[in-house]
């Protein structure tokens, strides 16, 4: 099985260079997208069987590379099986989109040799059973998707995000290096095995926890670490923007998961206490930032940041009823996560997919220069709005069964223990549900603004239906966004094994509830049925159709629109994305983003123009990031002295170092 | 036999909500009319004009999408399905555990979803001003809706919602602040969701202050009578919620027999009766607020709701 699967790695890293070759030939893209579309389809199959058959073993094989005396260990177990199935289902997905899609690369030779190096990286993270394979290729991974980001070069803002990107990444590999480092100890057993049999102290795991959490979120997105996400995954192609939003930053969640739930032992209680304090502000934070956005595929990058915080809470509270003793409950956290792993996977490609096809149908990101669209691009409209309606967390779609799992392990928690969490969790679901609300808000906004209304500018009007594989590659994962929210159980009885792996329990088993229900807990506490809702829904749906066209009336007469009276036959008296949001942006963007309106009136009498302007804040760059910026440029400007200096005086200081190194070691 | 029975009890049920729905706005305005001395329409007008919008033809803005005329059925489905799931006059139906609270909130979070998209079809400036003020109230209301839940479910220990009304009319719930607290901010959030005075008024058209009227402004005929259905639907939810949590008298148990579910059918209608009285009074009695007071007045049952939660959590008898 391992050896299967490494195997189709391996083809996915020789497609890499290949497609250097194949870039500069005419069906070039089509090859390269196709072979990955049938690896990665190979890969999910592999994933699937190790993740579904019960009497599957463990497999593991050493490789006689990478570091002579450790070699490269690699593993399936449960919980990478789950996230090999995330991967290479994305993989899938947007290696089908691209077959389309791709054929609009300007240039092909900056993105295909790198695609099928990003996607072997992901796997091998996912792989890895020893921590220099799986540092090795969670670098590699940044680099390929960092090399994808610029990939469009000649935009500045495009070098940019691929700047900020390249610091954070690196910064977040050394602080990975850290963390296994210190899980390693003095010994330097680094492969996985070693370390989980090894017992940290309670001080040591306290420190890997954290060096983990700033090493994986920072990858993930999470508040304040996710300055570098909103830049870079927006500019990369939009199938790789799905890649890095719907799979990287759930590679980065497997990281920390294998991390703190396998490798450090059981956990302590202010573990969980850090995970939901900043996964909680993460959620919310990211999602008013998407409010604010005018740009639809940077809306898609901030929601990545809010669902990463729900996923980061659930882990919390999974932390917490470990910790307790519960894991029972902490079963249901977790599988609550991990669902919205997956979920979030699905509709976050699906959306960046739309928003891929609007740039291909209009060339404009911008969603104030957008309207109308679902007159000329119907089935790309009516998948985006599934997409949509999943991510905001609504019935019948998948979005709502994760959230609800993570409501319904909230509500079980006052019996936890320490007064920290009796305080901090309520917070937390407050933070969730004020999150869930304004995504909703987002998502009427993304849509509303793009596919509906009147054509804001003449691109808009004349756009056309994008082609048949981008247009089946989303409708499969719109199908698939229906199928999670009315069949979860099936999903959570899957999951099954990897919660038993990791808090040693697992959700009562789904498949034998009647009618499809979930039943988290016991049937008298909470059940829902997302079949039977819907088919309810259909049903009286169908019902009020039929009758009334029926016994009523099924006349229609097309008029101009009624508007109160006063129709302007201008698009721009149409509310904008900005106008939207206002309310929005008066309610809490004050406090969050320092926002002022400042509204200029000409004097009575004169004819000169009123001016509105908006002042916004992002109060986490300037007061984080900026700051060290500054002292890294005040620093290296001094250092820089040294650049001049003459022949004697770098002896002196050669010599000097000479010195102070021997006393060091004779010390 | 039993499942035949019990499938006829959930009818009822469906159609029960469905035939009271326009009932109880008429007997709000014709209440509201007497309050200010006034006749009044007669308490059935709601349903003439419904029939009357039945059977009048629909007049389409020309740029009008497929959705916007797809939005009417999935508004009334979601909202007939989730006022269905409530408990009115009996307890633990049929198909009353395939919904919880969460999920009959997230439900009407549809519709609300439906609506705020069709506001923004047609692309006039009224739709898009109604759809952004909605979503600005239902990004306060909706934690508040979900946070009361939180501190009701803890108290109950369960979000099954026929679970809970057994519970509060068991003795087990005595005498708590975190439930009044909770009243409180169910109450606040019921007036702003259905656009009642003082976040909304119902009756108006004058354009600065409208949110829901602005939103359905270009309906006509058939979508414009289910829409208005279903907000008649939402506010007798929101009334046989709050009156199954917190009037739970007289509500028939679950499996019971015709003459429990008769005295409960009873019971609820004289719930339905108090809480239009109460409203009524209540609308009378206060001024429409400007649109951005709204937030403080949402604020202050979202504040309320995380108080009664935290009371929960930190002691079992709060």
């Amino acid at each position: 099985m391992i050896q299967a699967a490494l195997e189709a790695v391996g083809v996915l890293l020789a497609l890499a260079p290949a497609a250097i070759a194949l870039s500069l030939h005419a069906r070039g893209s089509a090859i390269v997208y196709g072979a990955s579309l049938v690896v990665t389809a190979l890969l999910s199959a592999i994933a699937l069987v190790a993740l579904l058959d019960p009497a599957h073993p463990v497999t593991a094989i050493v490789l006689p590379i990478g570091l002579p005396w450790l070699g490269a260990h690699f593993r399936i177990d449960a919980l990478s099986a789950f996230f090999l199935v995330v991967v290479n289902f994305g993989g899938v997905a947007a290696s089908l989109y691209a077959l389309g899609y791709g054929r609009h690369e300007v240039a092909p030779g900056r993105v295909l040799p790198f695609y099928p190096a990003y996607l072997a990286a992901m796997n091998i993270v996912v792989l890895a059973d020893d921590a220099f394979s799986f540092l090795v290729a969670w670098e590699f991974m940044s680099l390929t998707s960092w090399a994808l980001v610029v990939s469009n070069h000649k935009d500045p803002e495009n070098l940019r995000a691929g700047y900020v990107y390249l610091l954070m990444a690196s910064f977040g590999t050394l602080v990975l290096l850290l963390a296994f480092g210190v899980l390693a100890g003095g010994t330097g057993a680094y492969d996985f095995a070693a370390i989980r049999a090894a017992h940290e102290t309670r001080a040591v795991a306290g420190a890997v926890l954290l060096l983990a959490l700033v090493g994986a979120g920072s990858k993930a997105g999470l508040v304040p670490l996710h300055a570098w996400l909103p830049l870079a995954h927006p500019a990369a192609p939009s199938h790789v923007s799905g890649l890095m939003s719907g799979v990287m930053t759930k590679v980065a969640t497997y990281g920390f998961v294998r991390i703190v739930f396998d490798l450090l032992g059981a956990p302590e209680w202010w573990w969980s206490m850090v995970l939901l304090a900043i996964g909680g502000p993460t959620a919310t934070l990211g999602v008013l930032y998407a409010l604010m956005q005018r740009d639809i595929k940077r809306v898609l990058a901030y929601s990545t940041i809010e669902n990463i915080g729900i996923i980061f809470t659930g882990l919390g509270l999974a932390l917490a009823f470990k910790a307790e003793g519960s894991d029972f409950i902490a079963a249901l956290a977790f599988t609550a996560a991990l669902l919205h792993v997956l979920n979030h996977a699905v509709f976050k490609s699906l959306l960046f997919f739309g928003a891929g096809a609007v740039l291909t149908a209009t060339g404009e990101r911008d969603m104030e220069k957008l309207g109308g669209l679902i007159h000329r691009m119907p089935q790309t409209a009516f998948v985006m709005l599934i997409g949509c309606i999943a991510i905001s967390a609504l019935p019948p779609f998948n979005g709502f069964v994760s959230e609800w799992l993570t409501f319904q392990a909230i509500l079980l928690s006052p019996h936890l223990p320490s007064w920290g969490l009796k305080l901090i969790v309520p917070a937390v679901g407050g933070l969730l549900a004020l999150a869930a609300a304004l995504a909703a808000a987002c998502f009427v906004k993304a849509f509303g603004i793009s596919f509906l209304g009147r054509p804001r500018t003449a691109e808009a009007a004349q756009a056309n239906e994008v082609d048949g594989f981008s247009l089946a590659a989303m409708m499969l994962l719109a199908a698939l966004c229906l199928i999670g929210g009315v069949l979860p159980g099936l999903l959570i009885d899957a999951l099954a094994p990897v919660a038993n792996a990791m808090v040693g329990n697992s959700m009562p088993h789904q498949s034998s509830v009647p009618w499809f229900t979930i039943v988290p807990i016991a049937e008298s506490r909470s059940s829902y049925d997302g079949l039977l809702v819907f088919a309810f829904m259909l049903l009286s749906g169908s019902i009020a159709s039929v009758a009334i066209h029926r016994l009523a009336s099924d006349r229609v007469r097309r008029a101009p629109a009624w508007d109160c009276g006063f129709p302007d036959a201008s698009p721009a008296i149409q509310y904008t994305a900005s106008s939207f949001s206002q309310p929005i942006r008066r309610v809490f963007g004050t406090l969050v983003f320092g926002a002022r309106e400042i509204g200029e009136m000409p004097p009575p009498g004169s004819a000169a123009t009123a001016r509105l302007t908006v002042v916004m804040h992002d109060l986490i760059w300037e007061g984080l990031y900026a700051p060290i910026a500054k002292i890294i440029g005040y620093a290296t400007l001094r250092i820089n002295v040294l650049q001049f200096l003459t022949i004697r005086r770098y002896l002196t200081l050669v010599f000097v170092a000479l010195v102070l190194l021997l006393v060091v070691l004779s010390l | 036999m039993i499942l035949v029975r019990d499938l006829i009890v959930q009818g009822a049920q469906m159609f029960l909500v469905l035939a009271l729905a326009p009932l109880l706005t008429g007997v709000v305005r014709k209440l509201k009319a007497y309050l200010l001395r006034r006749q009044g329409p007669p308490l059935l007008q709601p349903y003439r004009d419904l029939l009357r919008l039945l059977r009048k033809e629909v007049v389409l803005a020309e740029n009008a999408s497929w959705l916007f005329r797809v939005i009417p059925y999935v508004i009334f489905a979601v909202t007939w399905v989730a006022a269905a799931l409530v408990p009115t006059f009996g307890n633990g139906l049929l198909f009353s555990w395939s919904a919880d609270l969460i999920a009959i909130i997230a439900l009407l979070g549809s519709a609300r979803f439906a609506l705020a998209l069709a506001g923004m079809d047609v692309g006039t400036a009224f739709g898009g001003i109604g759809s952004s003020r909605e979503v600005m109230i239902a990004s306060l209301a909706e934690p508040a809706i979900l946070i009361t839940v939180f501190a009701v479910a803890m108290i109950a220990g369960s979000t099954q919602l026929s679970t809970v009304a057994e519970f509060m009319g068991s003795s087990a719930v005595g005498l708590r602040v975190s439930l009044g607290l909770a009243l409180f901010a169910l109450v606040i959030v019921a007036i702003a969701e259905n656009a009642r005075i003082p976040v909304d008024n119902p009756a108006t058209h004058l354009e600065l202050t409208m949110v829901h009227e602005a939103m359905v402004l270009e309906y006509s005929g058939r979508h414009l009578a289910l829409i208005d259905l279903s907000a008649e639907l939402k506010l007798l939810l929101y009334i046989s919620l709050i009156a199954c949590m917190f009037l739970p008298w007289g509500t028939a148990e679950q499996g019971a027999g015709l003459a429990a579910l008769a005295i409960g059918a009873i019971a609820y209608v004289l719930k339905l009766a108090l809480c239009a009285c109460l409203l009524a009074v209540f609308e009378t009695s206060i001024a429409k607020m400007r649109v951005f007071r709204i937030p403080e007045f949402l604020g202050a049952a979202l504040m309320l709701a995380l108080l009664a939660t935290l009371l929960r959590f930190v002691s079992g008898s709060l």
